[in-house]
């Protein structure tokens, strides 16, 4: 970080969607009509106290909000240092934090007026939370899907055609969340004025970083409250995962202005640190242009998006959201990254020590905590943003160790 | 006056319409992409447009996208791309426009990039994911280098917005017909032809219709109102069998199907 860097503020993105000089809106001119659109109506509906009540009832009576803060006593005295907190976003319906968002999208959906949904996934745990909302309200749903993730996250691709969606999947290029992104708006281009394409992370064109950052702040606001109550103060330092970067950044956002929490965001170190080995654009990438907004990328010096590995689906991206960028550049959030191996040695530590078996994509966050942890007090507090839940992974987990699967 | 304001301004007192051939760089390989673009013009063709390959191009449809991942798997590199336009668009007899994504664009550097097309005899730029909205910057460093910047409406664009794109758009105007990606259709949109007629009522700028234009029966429903026509997938389709067919061949079939379309257009 240079001297000069500007200090990070919670006043963004501008009209422009711009995060200092990350987001924008990269995208073909048919899309732009629909992104006003869907501009112009979030706004409308952040004041609409009808749906915002809608909302807050569905978070508390569907996905059931708020989700605990939970002391990791046993992961704590382990690593012998701070004492570790989780978010226990892997208590919502549907085992993760992907339903807070769409949820939201889906009423936004219905407001203006569209009647068809589209989405693309990773891991699968978006297109299982898009799926289930758009079941929830009966709206038809198509998930693009890479083929490579539907073979490591089949127990998720059957869960979403158990919820009545269509799985798409998609065979271009790597076969993983980029591909999936790029069928996914390739359907909106053909269909955009009858379908919203709900996308499931801080990525995308302007508004979609602020609409996800924003439904996906539920996570802060309850952690700030949370640890008000149960510590009588904020934590030391919070922990998340970034692929794209929603629970992150939904984690995050609430804290940016508290400038005396330390905000961690760990990417995925995949097998090493050679190109093609790791998903880290913000560890290793530079800033560039991909799927609609100006951001770090991984990306060869022609601008082609390099090829990118981490063994959870859900981080195996060559971009993050613009407001990462930002908040990178400013200082405000400290981007670090863990190899699959230490992940899968979290997640032996979390499920073992605690009961608690995390996703894949979690598991980066909780190795870096533990580590953090160690060189703490004990009196401080680490809070980890515990994203989502570990069975969607169990079968390849059972390969990567090889072991067999039941 | 730069080399497309002044081609159109000489079709028009010819009253002749434009074709637009796109070819796809690299596929399969550069040498042929030059010999295409060659036969396009010998054939009459009035512009080409190059695309340059990219590996995310959400605005392709399966045609394109196959083209680009062929060219990319062959490890087809800028450098070698401008090198290939700087032999051939200075004497190939009517200007060649790049269709570049902004992430190649950006990652080359805006003002090297127009630079270095510049330099090399291009004569404009269409950037398909590049909206009115974030052009400013672009479009003046192309324009002080005598650069189109080629803008697109859709059938999606607001009539208001798609008189500030012609306002800003130079070269001409590039009228996507279709909501939708780039591929051959066998039916064009019903009212194609009354919104682009109604966008003609808004500019003198030249407006080109592109997206699923195929077949000879487009060509005759479009000209009337258009001033030129694009034609991709279509070409880019035929293209694709150069690596495994006589390119000999390959490259007469794509000249006769290019004169089949301008028989139609006059």
């Amino acid at each position: 970080m240079s001297s000069a860097a500007p200090s990070a503020t919670s006043q963004v993105p501008d009209a422009a969607g711009r995060f200092g000089q990350f987001g924008g809106r990269y995208v073909p001119e048919t899309l732009v009509k629909a992104l006003e659109e869907l501009t112009v109506e979030y706004e409308k509906s952040i004041r609409d106290q009808a749906f915002q009540t809608e909302l807050a009832e569905l978070w508390r009576d569907f996905v059931g909000r708020p989700s605990p803060l939970y002391h990791a006593k046993r992961l704590s005295e382990t690593c012998g240092g701070a004492q570790i907190y989780f978010k226990r976003e892997d208590t919502n319906h549907t085992g993760a934090h992907k339903i807070n968002n769409t949820l939201g999208q889906c009423l936004l959906t219905m407001r203006m007026g569209k009647t068809r949904v589209i989405a693309e996934t990773g891991a699968g745990q978006h297109g299982v939370a898009t799926a289930t909302a758009c079941a929830h309200f009966g709206l038809p749903c198509v998930v693009y899907m890479g083929e490579e993730d539907i073979r490591r996250q089949s127990p998720n691709v059957f869960a979403m055609k158990l919820l009545g969606a269509e799985v798409r999947p998609v065979s271009t290029g790597s076969k993983t969340l980029r591909d999936a992104i790029n069928e996914a708006m390739r359907d909106w281009m053909s269909s955009v004025e009858t379908t919203h394409y709900i996308l499931g992370s801080v990525v995308g064109p302007h508004p979609f970083p602020r609409i996800v950052r924003d439904y996906q702040s539920v996570i802060g606001s309850e952690t700030i409250a949370q640890c008000q109550q149960k510590l009588g103060r904020l934590p030391n330092a919070v922990v998340a995962c970034v692929g794209g970067g929603s629970n992150a950044a939904g984690m995050f956002y609430p804290f940016v202005d508290h400038t005396e929490v330390e905000l961690i965001g760990v990417e995925a170190g995949g097998r090493s640190d050679k190109p093609g080995d790791h998903a880290s654009p913000l560890t290793y990438g530079q800033p560039g242009v991909l799927h609609g907004s100006f951001s770090y990328v991984m990306q060869d010096e022609d601008g082609q998006t390099c090829d990118v590995h981490s063994m959870s689906a859900g981080l195996d991206y060559p971009g993050v959201g613009p407001e990462h960028s930002y908040w990178k550049d400013a200082g405000r959030v400290t981007y670090t990254s863990c190899q699959d191996g230490d992940a899968m040695k979290a997640f032996d530590a979390c499920a073992s020590s605690e009961g608690i078996m995390p996703a894949l994509e979690t598991a980066h966050a909780v190795a870096k905590a533990m580590e953090l942890a160690a060189g703490r007090s004990k009196d401080e507090v680490i809070v980890v943003c515990l994203s989502g839940r570990g069975d969607k992974d169990a079968m390849e987990i059972a390969r990567l160790k090889g072991v067999s699967y039941g | 006056m730069p080399a497309i304001p002044d081609l159109f301004a000489k079709l028009r007192t010819e009253k002749r319409k434009a074709l637009m051939p796109f070819v796809t760089a690299g596929d399969p390989d550069l040498a042929f992409t030059a010999r295409v673009l060659r036969e396009v013009v010998g054939r009459g063709a009035s512009m080409c447009e190059v695309g340059i390959p990219y590996s995310d191009p959400i605005a392709d449809g399966p045609v394109i996208q196959a083209s680009y991942t062929r060219a990319l798997e062959k490890k087809i590199k800028l450098a070698a791309i401008l090198e290939m336009l700087g032999d051939t668009c200075p004497d190939l007899g009517a200007p060649a426009v790049t269709m570049v994504s902004y992430a190649i664009i950006y990652r080359h550097g805006v003002e090297k990039y127009c630079d270095d097309v510049a330099s090399r005899g291009v004569a404009g730029l269409i950037v398909p994911d590049l909206p009115l909205d974030e052009s400013a910057g672009l479009a003046k460093i192309a324009g002080e280098r005598g650069l189109s910047l080629i803008q697109l409406v859709t059938p999606t664009t607001p009539r208001e917005r798609a008189v500030r794109i012609c306002e800003t758009s130079t070269g001409f105007v590039y009228y996507v017909s279709v909501a939708g990606i780039t591929g051959e259709r066998t039916e064009l949109p019903p009212d194609l032809v009354d919104n682009v007629g109604w966008l003609r009522t808004q500019t003198d700028l030249p407006i080109c219709i592109g997206f699923g234009v195929s077949k000879p029966e487009h060509v005759r429903l479009l000209s009337p109102v258009a001033d030129g026509l694009i034609v991709g997938s279509a070409i880019v389709k035929r293209i694709a069998e150069a690596a495994t067919r006589p390119q000999a061949d390959v490259l007469k079939e794509v000249g006769d199907y290019v004169a089949t379309l301008l028989a139609a257009l006059r």
